[in-house]
């Protein structure tokens, strides 16, 4: 498999009034051509300052403190300004999560999709109008010659969705960040938006990264998923990985909180307590140990390394040293360890 | 049977216009009729621009509703001036839990002022240390610490600030508590422990609750009975479990099929009902009992069908 | 994910660290770490880390403060003529520094004013005098106490007027809001110039035909302000709780609305009092505010002007005050909302 983004060791600070947050505190991940890897996070995990940093659409009072983000082995972090515009909407392009603000409501949908074309490649306005027309009708826009002269207002949100990813694919970017695409979106909408943005990798071979703290829509769409907690990631592994063999108390927390359907109210729910730490003074030991059920002495004093699990699949937590106590996980987590046999896995 | 049991809430062809008479006028709710049962919770589903936020603002009389009946323990409450005493009673009794934790507290206010308001307002408590132990014991229900009843909302969490909101409006003791979209701007390992909060105060002091939301998995939990919203109408009736093993109507089957589930085997299989927006209700349908308990929208001829 | 220092060798820790510590009753979590800070706090932090308007605040003060205490501070009666001293120039004491050594121009020479005009050896006048010979610093105290008394006078009625009217405007909204807005249009339609001579038939020029153009058309733009605020505030969810827990709108309005409308409601005063201030000064200037005896910041330019040519320091004093005084309220108003919305700053 090709590498085309490798992100080393990334570290980001914010400076605020009451001091310095560490809100990335020591990331690495690469992607793989073609393939879609999701970040998983609660709100202030970081996993938006994480790929923001990789276009650097970060706040005035960030700074990266440190690390590497490799994009065919260019380092983005050294490049200018003017190199990042040349990056930015034509190599790797972002979808956000509110399809009315990224609009601009005083333009016509058809030249806000041909803008990054005329932008950055050399091609006539008709040619840009026209490849325009081929992408309104590539992400479902019904009739798009006629609607090309329409403006944001006119269409349905979930159309709006449509009209930002058309923006975002139109010169075929090898990479697109899509930051919570769905999570303004009704349940239907969302669901049409993901098949989507399925069938459109399919069709033009791009790579994503898609950010989301629902983990029903990431049992969907990646191949690979990163857990993020407290500005780190906690695991990762392929889909099947995390959702059927999880090794960290925080990955089993959160699959544990969602009831599935067959969930009845005679089972409570399994909550994980507590609130997330505040990054402007991030614990010593593992950021995870106060909430975690499974804490153990050495977790506040020490922060865990990343434990290989299988080939590719990796969690920073505790229990996996050899030394460690055999802890019971929650029963839904042994379900998933069970399916995880079926489907041919070894679990430890 | 269901019908034995004591109803709370019942809705009678509730019907709520805006902007009436003008061309932007707008039917969000429209002739909609349900009832909601002492001590049940009561999910009301549906998406953006479906009215179940409007239903709900009504039925606490945030809106004056433009036609129909709402009784409220056997009274019609529809009608009762804004500012009378029959209206003060009745703000007792019914309560309302927010969507949007960082507006839904005065960020001006410190936390034990934004818990007492409704003491406050009843005339509760006598005096300053009654209201503090009252603002205690609330804080202590809902799990946090007493210690900071002193600090203002935006030194708090999203989910703690949301269960400040619930102890605001669990400080008057009401019966039935309105929640609206409670727990949708939450991160999902908060979500559980506000839901889990609801649950034990509700069997604790037998509260009823409707519990208005978008997130079908999250209902479906919670819930006893379900009913499913669309374009201003009630279109699906059901105890929850019926809904979500037989739904009946072709929108809440689109529905329950879009959901995502945490579970890639299950994903890659799941396959999506559409459902056709064009030509959604005609004039001879209306919300029928096709089985028992379950209710549709529906001509005669479709609820026949089902005898 | 192909991390290459992942762990290829696990590290050495012994096995008494791999005790579990959990305690089911630990309410550690919910504890909150940071100090806490009131809004208030919050908001005086950023506004004094903030030079410009610290700089302005304190300018503000000192003048505020002089022209309270004016007869402790002022050096002579602001009214009190001597004829025989008219014109001198800037003198403080015996100190020989270039412009304030009492020395003037005539006729090409430099002459000692004091001398000629026969004061005695310790009279000086630190700002000089005008043609009558009063004292032009006691004047310009004067002038800058009668300038702010204008001043808190307008703000009053922005608040008393425009506050409430644009609460009550905001929230009843419908039919009563419309009517409303129509009020504010014709009365904003109207100049206030045209006010204070209408005025002047019936009143004599002075504070009070000022004061009461600024209360007739004065509160207008805060009454605007205030009534858009209250549009978006009264769909804020904690209102809407506040309705449903039976709050009365008189104490929505007290408890809920003017807290959250306070700095939209100081901002806008900053930028009313130098307006305020202004319009007098013109008036004064074009003849029509304050009357001759008294002194006014309008008053000492328009006589400056006559004679500035030959006696620049008459108008000069007068004019860096009131400039002072204006640039100053509004950076002063700049920076109080940047400290009251801390989005506005990046």
């Amino acid at each position: 498999m090709d590498k085309i983004l490798e992100v080393k060791d990334l570290h980001v600070n914010f400076a605020t009034y009451n001091g310095t947050v560490q809100a990335i505190r020591g990331v690495s991940f690469d992607l793989n051509a073609g393939e879609t890897l999701a970040i998983v996070g609660e709100s202030g995990s970081g996993k938006s300052i994480t790929v923001r940093s990789i276009l650097q659409l970060l706040a005035k009072n960030a700074d990266i403190a440190k690390g590497s983000i490799l994009y065919h082995g260019d380092d983005l972090l050294q490049k200018s300004e003017k190199g990042m515009d040349n990056i930015r909407g034509n190599k790797i392009s972002m979808i956000f999560q509110d399809p009315m603000t990224s609009l601009d409501p005083t333009m016509p949908i058809g030249k806000q999709v041909a803008e990054p074309l005329l932008i950055h490649n050399n091609v006539s306005k008709k040619d840009a109008m026209a490849r325009a027309e081929e992408v309104l009708r590539l992400v479902g826009i019904p009739n798009p010659k006629a609607r090309m002269k329409d403006y944001p207002h006119q269409f349905s949100g979930g159309q709006r969705q449509r009209i930002v990813i058309a923006i975002a694919i139109v010169d075929y970017p090898e990479i697109l960040i899509a930051d919570e695409p769905t999570t303004a979106l009704d349940v239907t909408v969302q669901a049409e938006i993901i098949d989507l943005l399925k069938e459109l990798q399919q069709k033009i071979g791009t790579s994503i990264i898609f950010i989301t703290h629902d983990l029903g829509v990431v049992a969907g769409i990646a191949d690979r998923v990163a857990v993020m907690y407290a500005g780190k990631f906690v695991e990762y592994g392929s889909v099947n990985d995390i959702f059927y063999n999880p090794q960290h108390p925080y990955t089993w927390g959160l699959l544990d909180s969602m009831p599935t359907l067959d969930t009845s109210e005679a089972n409570r729910l399994n909550s994980i307590p507590g609130t997330p730490p505040n990054l402007l003074n991030p614990p010593k030991g593992d950021a995870f140990a106060p909430r975690n059920k499974y804490a153990m002495e050495i977790d506040e004093e020490e922060q865990p390394p990343y434990f290989k699990v299988s080939k590719n699949h990796y969690a920073a937590t505790w229990l996996l040293h050899p030394n460690a106590p055999k802890v019971d996980p929650p029963a839904s987590i042994k379900k998933r360890f069970e399916k995880f046999k079926q489907l041919g896995g070894s679990v430890k | 049977m269901a019908d034995e049991r004591e109803k709370i809430v019942q809705v009678r062809n509730l019907k709520q216009y805006f902007n009436i008479g003008k061309p932007n006028e707008v039917k969000a709710v429209d002739d909609i009729s349900f009832d909601i049962y002492k001590g049940e919770t009561f999910g009301l589903v549906g998406e953006s621009g479906s009215g179940k936020s409007t239903t709900g603002r009504s039925i606490i009389r945030l809106y004056d509703p433009t036609d129909g009946q709402i009784l409220f323990n056997g009274q019609d409450i529809s009608k009762i001036k804004s500012h009378g005493p029959q209206m003060k009673e009745f703000r007792r009794e019914m309560q309302m839990i927010f969507q949007d934790p960082y507006a839904s507290l005065n960020p001006r206010m410190k936390v034990k002022d934004i818990i007492a308001e409704g003491l406050d307002v009843h005339g509760l408590v006598k005096g300053e240390e009654e209201r503090e132990k009252r603002v205690r014991e609330l804080l202590d229900m809902v799990h946090l610490n007493p210690e900071h009843m002193t600090r203002y909302p935006y030194e708090f969490s999203g989910g703690q600030r949301q269960r400040i909101g619930i102890a605001r409006a669990l400080a008057v003791e009401p019966q039935f508590v309105i929640a609206d979209e409670p727990i949708s701007a939450l991160d999902v390992s908060i979500q559980a422990q506000v839901v889990n909060l609801m649950q034990d105060i509700q069997k604790e002091q037998g509260l009823t609750y409707m519990f208005i939301a978008h997130d079908l998995s999250m209902v479906k939990y919670i819930s006893d009975r379900i009913a499913v919203m669309y374009h201003g109408k009630i279109v699906e009736l059901a105890d929850s479990d019926e809904i979500y093993n037989h739904p009946l109507h072709a929108y809440t089957q689109s529905l329950l099929s879009a959901i995502p589930v945490p579970d890639p085997e299950i994903e890659k299989t799941r396959e999506r009902i559409d459902f056709d927006h064009s030509q959604p209700f005609s004039d001879d349908q209306s919300l029928q009992e096709v089985l028992p308990g379950h209710f549709l929208y529906c001509n005669a001829e479709t609820a026949a069908s089902f005898k | 994910m192909g991390v290459k220092n992942n762990m290829e060798q696990i590290p050495n820790v012994p096995k008494e660290k791999f005790k579990l510590i959990h305690d089911e009753n630990n309410n550690e979590q919910e504890k909150i770490g940071t100090p806490s800070l009131t809004y208030l706090q919050d908001v005086r932090r950023r506004l004094f880390s903030n030079k410009v308007a610290v700089v302005c605040l304190t300018l503000l003060s000192i003048i505020v403060l002089i022209s309270l205490f004016a007869p402790l501070v002022a050096p002579h009666n602001p009214n009190a003529q001597q004829v025989t001293l008219s014109n001198l120039p800037p003198k403080l004491g015996n100190l020989n520094i270039p412009g304030f050594n009492g020395y003037q121009n005539m006729g090409g020479k430099m002459v000692d004013a004091y001398k000629q005009a026969g004061a005695s050896k310790d009279t000086f006048y630190l700002l000089g005098t005008d043609y009558l010979g009063r004292d032009l610093l006691s004047r310009i105290i004067y002038g800058t106490r009668l300038s702010l008394i204008v001043a808190i006078l307008a703000t009053l009625v922005d608040l008393i007027i425009g506050v409430p009217y644009g609460i009550v405007s905001g929230w009843k909204g419908g039919r009563t809001d419309t009517i409303m807005q129509r009020i504010v249009e014709i009365v904003s339609s109207v100049p206030n110039l045209i006010v204070v001579i209408l005025m002047m038939i019936i009143l004599k020029p002075g504070l009070g035909s000022i004061v009461i153009a600024i209360a007739i058309t004065g509160w207008v733009t805060m009454a605007r302000l205030i009534r858009a605020q209250t549009f978006q505030l009264k769909e804020q969810e904690y209102i809407l709780a506040a309705r449903t827990l039976g709050e009365s709108s008189t104490k929505i309005a007290t408890k809920h609305l003017i807290p959250n409308l306070s700095s939209t409601i100081i901002i806008q005063t900053m930028f009313t009092i130098p307006n305020a201030i202004f319009f007098e000064a013109f008036l004064s200037f074009i003849g029509i505010g304050i009357p001759a005896p008294n002194a006014s910041l309008g008053t000492l330019l328009s006589d400056g002007q006559k004679a500035f040519r030959f006696l620049p320091y008459q108008m000069w004093a007068p004019a860096i005050i009131l400039s002072i005084i204006m640039i100053a309220t509004n950076l002063l108003g700049d920076g109080l909302r940047d400290a009251f919305d801390p989005q506005s700053d990046d």
